[in-house]
């Protein structure tokens, strides 16, 4: 954990920032002044100030999008946001389990016994699934970072909760995830199948079909 | 700068055997997806009508060979680990052989450029023998266009 981080983090204290933060994180793309204002419910001149401060602080990046409408009488490109890249972490007290699960996966790469852990991550999944009985799987998804969002009938995620080391070992993490989200269903009393590989950029890689009953 | 890519696969059985129908099967699906990727630039084809034809080559029957140029790294990344190309991935053991060396390179040719085959396997050989460097590396020890351009070499080259 970085003083960085910390500082970072805190900004999201201020109930303002923290629903502009929000509003952005939650489109999973660019979005403007007025519909960041307008999602947290304040001013465009409000909303304005403290995205800038957002931006600073490396939550967000800010970017500009040109009128659709080009030549004179156009107006200025619009200032838009987007969720940064980076992760921020704080851990008290100081953690570091991305490193040792970094290391493991070369391990499982290397060995080429990638089917074992796939079914450790099923069974891991299943306990988690069972330890939340009964919860819809739509919020344990949410619960565990997923953030997951309807499309086509089903639920696609925004984000990875393994980001690093799915790009440093995607077909194992990804596997693993899969298997995984499939356990979990299991365990809640879902149907496993409904868990497919479906990755899209920038997205987690497992989607989920809609219920059979529907 | 564009960038190149060659992958090896020793296969488990011939082309035309049953062990490896369900892999030819797929071959036109996915080589459309990566034909349509954003960043794709061209990749070796063995026969322009016949989609499932595999490249023919000197490096011997079990070796399939995918041979292909790209825009940038994200966009290649993008193709193998985000599209439906993972699911294929994910079945390789059923049809290739697991083998202990590198059997994928990249490398930065300059645009409009199409590397040769030839070229291609002696930077996987290289990338073998003398581990990942600008001139030939992996996804996880990449190097970007601007570490290749300053090398010695592409200095030469542009006298």
């Amino acid at each position: 954990m970085s003083d960085d981080d910390l500082d970072a983090l805190a900004l999201l204290h201020d109930p303002v920032r923290r629903s502009l933060y929000e509003a952005v994180a939650g489109r999973g793309g660019e979005v403007g002044r007025q519909e960041a204002a307008e999602a947290a419910g304040v001013s465009r001149t409000l909303a304005g100030h403290h995205l800038d401060k957002l931006v600073e602080a490396g939550l967000l990046e800010s970017g500009f999008r040109r009128p659709e409408r080009g030549g004179p009488g156009s107006g200025r490109p619009a200032k838009v946001y987007r969720r940064a890249a980076g992760e921020r972490s704080v851990s008290l007290p100081p953690r570091d389990y991305v490193t040792l699960a970094s290391v493991l996966a070369g391990v499982v790469d290397e060995l080429g016994a990638e089917e074992r852990a796939e079914r450790a991550a099923r069974l891991a999944g299943e306990r988690l699934g069972r330890s939340r009985g009964g919860r819809p799987v739509e919020e344990v998804l949410r619960e565990r970072g997923y953030e997951p969002y309807a499309d086509a009938g089903g639920l696609r995620m925004r984000n990875c909760p393994f980001h690093v080391l799915s790009h440093e070992q995607p077909l194992l993490v990804c596997s693993m995830n899969l298997a995984l989200c499939q356990g979990l269903l299991d365990g809640l009393g879902d149907d496993p199948g409904r868990a497919r590989l479906d990755p899209r950029p920038g997205e987690c890689c497992v989607a989920l079909s809609k219920t059979n009953g529907d | 700068m564009h960038l190149a890519e060659l992958n090896i696969a020793h296969l488990r059985g011939p082309v035309d055997s049953a062990e490896l129908a369900d892999f030819v099967a797929l071959l036109e699906p996915i080589n459309a997806l990566a034909d349509e990727a954003p960043g794709f630039v061209w990749r070796l084809k063995e026969s322009e009508a016949d989609p499932t034809a595999t490249v023919v080559h000197d490096y011997g029957d079990h070796l399939l060979v995918n041979f292909s140029v790209w825009e940038d790294l994200d966009s290649l990344w993008n193709y193998v680990y985000r599209s439906g190309h993972l699911e294929v991935l994910r079945r390789r053991r059923e049809w290739f052989h697991r083998v202990a060396e590198p059997y994928m390179v990249m490398w930065w040719v300059p645009e409009g450029v199409i590397p040769t085959l030839a070229e291609a396997m002696a930077r996987l050989e290289r990338l073998r023998t003398e581990g990942p460097g600008p001139e030939a590396f992996t996804f996880k020890d990449s190097y970007t266009s601007s570490e290749a351009a300053s090398l010695p070499a592409a200095a030469e080259a542009r006298k």
